[in-house]
C-alpha cells in the first residue's frame, strides 16, 4: 500500500464524513452567501477554528467565480487553500546531523507520546539507526513499564529510573550513555502534562537546562504530541510548548479516528512548527511523514491525487 | 488568548445603552457573538445551532434592568440556559444487589485509567469496598497501571491473568467481587485511538455480560468538534448512565461538556481536576458554564486559593496584621502564595474581563512575570533575622549585603522595602475597606514596585460593585470582600459564594 492509500485509508472516515457534507451541499450550485456560508461551517466542524476557517473562505469568495460548481470543484479549491497554508510547515525530521540526535518528547497527558516513541524507534531502526529511550514519565503509574515493553519489542535499551524519580536527572545520565555507546537516536519521553500548570513546564526547562550542562546543542529535536480529538485548546498547548520546551515540531496522533485534527491549520496559521509526522494507526508503520498536499486532499475527501 | 464574550457583547451592545427591551435583532447580533464565543470553546456546531435556538425567544423582548448593561442582560439569558442545558449534577446510583459493576468507557488516552481509580477513592471514602479491574489487553501495562494505583489508593484490583479475554476477566472480577463481599466492581475497558467497530462489539458484549449498573463514558474535556461524534458513537452501542469529564484543571473552554451532554442526554457527574488520585469533582454547571463563555473561573480562584493557602500560616498572619503588624517575611509568603496559585499570570486569567477592565488584562503581558516574584522573595531570605523584623535596620551597608546575597541590586532591595511599608499601610486599611480598599492601595503599590509600567485603573470598589452585581445574578453572592472575615479565615468569603463547597 503506497503512502497516499494508507493516509486515505486512516483518514477516511474523516474525509468521509466531510465529503458526504460537501455533496450535500454543492450539488452543482452556486458559491453563494449562503453555500459559502455552510462551506465555512464543514471547516469549523473540521477543528480548522474560525479564523482559519474564514480566511480559507474570504480567499474563495475573492475568486469571485460565477456560475455553477460541482462538488470536486469546490473539494480541488479548499484543498489548494489548505495545503497553501501548510505548505510552509512539512518538514522531515533529520537526525543524520548530530549524533546523537537527541529528541525531547512533550504532550499533554494521554496524547500519545510512549506511543509514538514506540513507533519511532521502529522507524529509525529500520533505517539502520541505533536507538536509545530514557523512560522520563516518572510519574504516572506504569508509564516506565509501558516504555520498556516498548523497547523490549523493539529491541533498544531503555534508561530508567524509579517511580517518582527526577526526570532532569534521568535525561542527563540517559544522554551520557547515549554518549559512551555512540548511539544514533536518543529519545526522551516525559510525563504528559497541562499548558497551564507552570510548575509542571517549568520542570522541561529544567530537563533541556539539565541536558545543556553535557552539550549545549540539546534537544536537536524538541516534538509536541498533539491528539487529533483536540480542539482549539490545540492552540495554546503549542504555543505554551513551544516557550516553555522549545517546541521545534509537532506529531499529531490518532488520525485514524473520525477525527480530522484541523486545529493543524490554526496553529500554522499562527506559529511556525513544522508537522513532522502524523499518526494514522496503531501498529509502528502507521506513522507517516505529513505531506501538507496528501493531508489537505484527503481531508477533504478527493479521490486521487496526480 | 480569546476576547472574552463581555467584551464582544459591550461592543455591540454599547450603542443601545439606556434602551428598554431588547429586540429581535438586537438578539440576533448578540447570538452571532454568543455563536463565535462557543465554537472558540470547542462546543460543536449542531449543538450550537440547538442552543442559539433555545436562546432566542428567551433574549427577544427581555427587559433590560436598569441597573445593568444589556450585554451583561443577555450573557445573563445564556448563562442560565447554559447552566440549565448542562444539567444537574447527579451521583452514581448503587440500588442494586452488591457487587455493583460500574463500566469506564472512552477513547484512548482520555483518562479512563485514572479516573477508575479516582472513583474508586471517592468511594473507599464513602465505606464503600470496591474492587477494581483492567479489562484492557492492549495497552502494554495497562493492567499493571490500574494495580499500582490500587496500591497508592489501598484499594484492591483484581489479579492479573495473562492471555485472558475482557469478557472473561469481567466475568472473573464480578466473581471475586461477590465471594469477597465488595460492594463495587470497576470494569476499566480498552481504548481504541477511534469509536471503531471492534471497540464497540467488544463493549457491548462486556456490558452484556456484566450488566452494569453504571456505564460511565469518560472523555477529555479538550476535545474539538469530534465530541459529537464520540458521544453518539458510544451511546449508540452501550448504555450510557453518565460523562466524566477530564483534564477541566486546564485552560480549556470545555464546550465538549455542552456537547457531550447533549448528544447522550446522561448527566455529567464527575469533573477530572488533575492526575493525582484525589482530584475528582462533582459536576458543577455553574462553573463549566461560565468558563465555556470565557468569564473566567472566579470560583476556581476562589478554591484555589484556598487550596495553596496554608491556613495556619494565614490564621498567624490575619491576627498580627490585624495589630497592624506586617512583617517582611508575611510579604515574602504572600508572594509565595501567589506564586503558588500560578503566579501573576495565573490569577489573572481565572478574573473576568469585566473585573479588571481591558487595560489590567494587558498586564499579563506587560513582563509582570513571575521572576519578579522569585526575586522579592530571594531579597528577604537573604536578610537575617533581625532585618526581616524590622527593616529599618537596613542601612546602606546591610543593604549591599543582601543584594549581594541574593544575587540583586540595591535599587530592588529599596524597591522592595517600600514595597512592603506600602503593604503594611494596605494592611491597616484592609479591616475597613475590604477587597475594595485593598484593591485601591495595591494598585498604588504594585504601580510603584513594577516601574510605572502598570496601568493605572484597576478595578475601582464602583466596578467592585458592578462585578458584584452580575455574580449575583449568575446565582452567586458577593465577591467583592472575600476577607470579610478576616479575624480568623481570610478567604471566608469561598464558602458562600453561592457555590457548593469542594468536597475533600
Amino acid at each position: 500500500m503506497g503512502i497516499f492509500d494508507r493516509l486515505k485509508s486512516g483518514l477516511s472516515r474523516s474525509s468521509r464524513a466531510l465529503g458526504e457534507n460537501l455533496g450535500s451541499i454543492i450539488n452543482r450550485r452556486r458559491l453563494d452567501k449562503e453555500t459559502l456560508q455552510e462551506l465555512e461551517e464543514l471547516l469549523i466542524t473540521s477543528d480548522l477554528g474560525l479564523s482559519a476557517s474564514a480566511d480559507i473562505i474570504a480567499n474563495i469568495a475573492q475568486k469571485k467565480i460565477e456560475g455553477e460548481v460541482s462538488e470536486a470543484d469546490v473539494k480541488e479549491m479548499l484543498a489548494a487553500e489548505i495545503t497553501e497554508k501548510l505548505a510552509a510547515q512539512s518538514g522531515a525530521l533529520n537526525p543524520d546531523m548530530h549524533q546523537p540526535f537527541v529528541i525531547l518528547m512533550t504532550g499533554v497527558n494521554g496524547a500519545g507520546k510512549t506511543t509514538t516513541i514506540g513507533k519511532l524507534a521502529h522507524k529509525f531502526q529500520n533505517e539502520g539507526k541505533s536507538v536509545m529511550l530514557a523512560a522520563g514519565d516518572t510519574f504516572r503509574a506504569a508509564a516506565i513499564e509501558q516504555l520498556t515493553i516498548w523497547g523490549e519489542r523493539a529491541n533498544v535499551p531503555v534508561v530508567t529510573t524509579k517511580q517518582g524519580g527526577d526526570a532532569a536527572g534521568l535525561a542527563f545520565d540517559a544522554l551520557q550513555q547515549a554518549k559512551t555507546s555512540a548511539t544514533d537516536i536518543l529519545m526522551i519521553d516525559t510525563a504528559g502534562r497541562l499548558q497551564s500548570n507552570n510548575d509542571l513546564m517549568a520542570e522541561l526547562e529544567k530537563i533541556i537546562r539539565v541536558l545543556r550542562k553535557i552539550d549545549p546543542d540539546v534537544p536537536h529535536a524538541s516534538l509536541l504530541i498533539l491528539d487529533a480529538t483536540t480542539g482549539q485548546n490545540a492552540l495554546a498547548q503549542a504555543e505554551i510548548f513551544q516557550k516553555s520546551a522549545e517546541t521545534s515540531g509537532i506529531i499529531m496522533t490518532k488520525l485514524d479516528g473520525t477525527a480530522r485534527g484541523g486545529v493543524l491549520v490554526a496553529i500554522a496559521e499562527r506559529l511556525n512548527l513544522p508537522i513532522h509526522y502524523i499518526g494514522v494507526g496503531e501498529t509502528a508503520d502507521d506513522l507517516l511523514l505529513f505531506d501538507a498536499a496528501i493531508y489537505a486532499r484527503a481531508l477533504v475527501g478527493l479521490e486521487d491525487i496526480s | 488568548m480569546f476576547e472574552t464574550l463581555s467584551e464582544n457583547l459591550e461592543g455591540i451592545f454599547d450603542r443601545l445603552t439606556g434602551r428598554g427591551a431588547l429586540s429581535e435583532k438586537d438578539v440576533d447580533a448578540a447570538l452571532q457573538e454568543v455563536r463565535k464565543a462557543l465554537l472558540e470553546a470547542d462546543v460543536a456546531l449542531p449543538v450550537i445551532k440547538d442552543f442559539i435556538a433555545s436562546v432566542k425567544p428567551a433574549a427577544v423582548g427581555a427587559n433590560v434592568l436598569k441597573s445593568v448593561k444589556p450585554g451583561q442582560q443577555v450573557i445573563k439569558i445564556v448563562h442560565d440556559q447554559l447552566v440549565s442545558m448542562l444539567g444537574e449534577a447527579a451521583p452514581l446510583s448503587f440500588e442494586a444487589v452488591p457487587p455493583v459493576p460500574v463500566m469506564m468507557v472512552g477513547l484512548q488516552g482520555s483518562g479512563k485509567t485514572t479516573s477508575t481509580a479516582k472513583i474508586a477513592l471517592r468511594l473507599k471514602n464513602e465505606k464503600k469496598k470496591v474492587l477494581m479491574a483492567s479489562l484492557d489487553t492492549s495497552r502494554p501495562a495497562a493492567m499493571e497501571q490500574l494495580r499500582v494505583l490500587g496500591e497508592q489508593i489501598e484499594v484492591e484490583t483484581l489479579p492479573i491473568v495473562d492471555g485472558q479475554r475482557p469478557v472473561s476477566i469481567a466475568q472473573r472480577a464480578l466473581d471475586a467481587g461477590r465471594l469477597g463481599g465488595f460492594d463495587v466492581v470497576m470494569l476499566d475497558t480498552a481504548g481504541r485511538t477511534n469509536a471503531d467497530e471492534a471497540l464497540m462489539a467488544e463493549l457491548a458484549e462486556i456490558e452484556k455480560n456484566a450488566n452494569p449498573k453504571e456505564v460511565l463514558l469518560v472523555a477529555d474535556s479538550l476535545t474539538g468538534q469530534e465530541a459529537v461524534t464520540i458521544a453518539e458513537k458510544f451511546s449508540q452501542r452501550v448504555s450510557l448512565s453518565g460523562i466524566v469529564l477530564t483534564r477541566t484543571e486546564g485552560d480549556g473552554r470545555g464546550g465538549a461538556a455542552l456537547s457531550m451532554r447533549h448528544v447522550t442526554g446522561v448527566p455529567i457527574k464527575f469533573l477530572g481536576t488533575g492526575e493525582a488520585t484525589d482530584k475528582i469533582e462533582a459536576f458543577d454547571a455553574q462553573r463549566i458554564a461560565g468558563r465555556i463563555l470565557g468569564m473566567g473561573d472566579v470560583v476556581g480562584l476562589v478554591e484555589k486559593a484556598a487550596e495553596t493557602l496554608d491556613a495556619e500560616k494565614a490564621e498567624k498572619m490575619a491576627a498580627r496584621m490585624k495589630k497592624g503588624q506586617f512583617t517582611l517575611e508575611d510579604m515574602a509568603e504572600q508572594l509565595k502564595q501567589m506564586q503558588r496559585m500560578g503566579g501573576m499570570a495565573g490569577v489573572l486569567s481565572m478574573l473576568p474581563g469585566n473585573l479588571l477592565g481591558k487595560k489590567a488584562k494587558q498586564l499579563g503581558n506587560l513582563g509582570m512575570d513571575d521572576k519578579e516574584l522569585i526575586r522579592q522573595a530571594a531579597i528577604v531570605s537573604s536578610m537575617t533575622q533581625a532585618e526581616k523584623d524590622n527593616p529599618k535596620l537596613l542601612n546602606a551597608s546591610r543593604k549591599k549585603r543582601v543584594a549581594a546575597g541574593s544575587g540583586t541590586q540595591v535599587q530592588d532591595v529599596n524597591k522592595l522595602v517600600k514595597m512592603h511599608r506600602q503593604m503594611a499601610d494596605m494592611m491597616k486599611k484592609m479591616g475597613k475597606g475590604g477587597l475594595s480598599g485593598m484593591m485601591g492601595a495595591l494598585n498604588g503599590t504594585m504601580g510603584g514596585t513594577m516601574g510605572g509600567n502598570l496601568p493605572a485603573d484597576l478595578p475601582s470598589g464602583n466596578q467592585m460593585q458592578d462585578f458584584d452585581q452580575l455574580s449575583k445574578q449568575l446565582g452567586g453572592s458577593s465577591f467583592s470582600d472575600p476577607f470579610a472575615g478576616a479575624g480568623s479565615d481570610p478567604f471566608a468569603g469561598a464558602g458562600k459564594s453561592g457555590f457548593p463547597p469542594k468536597k475533600k
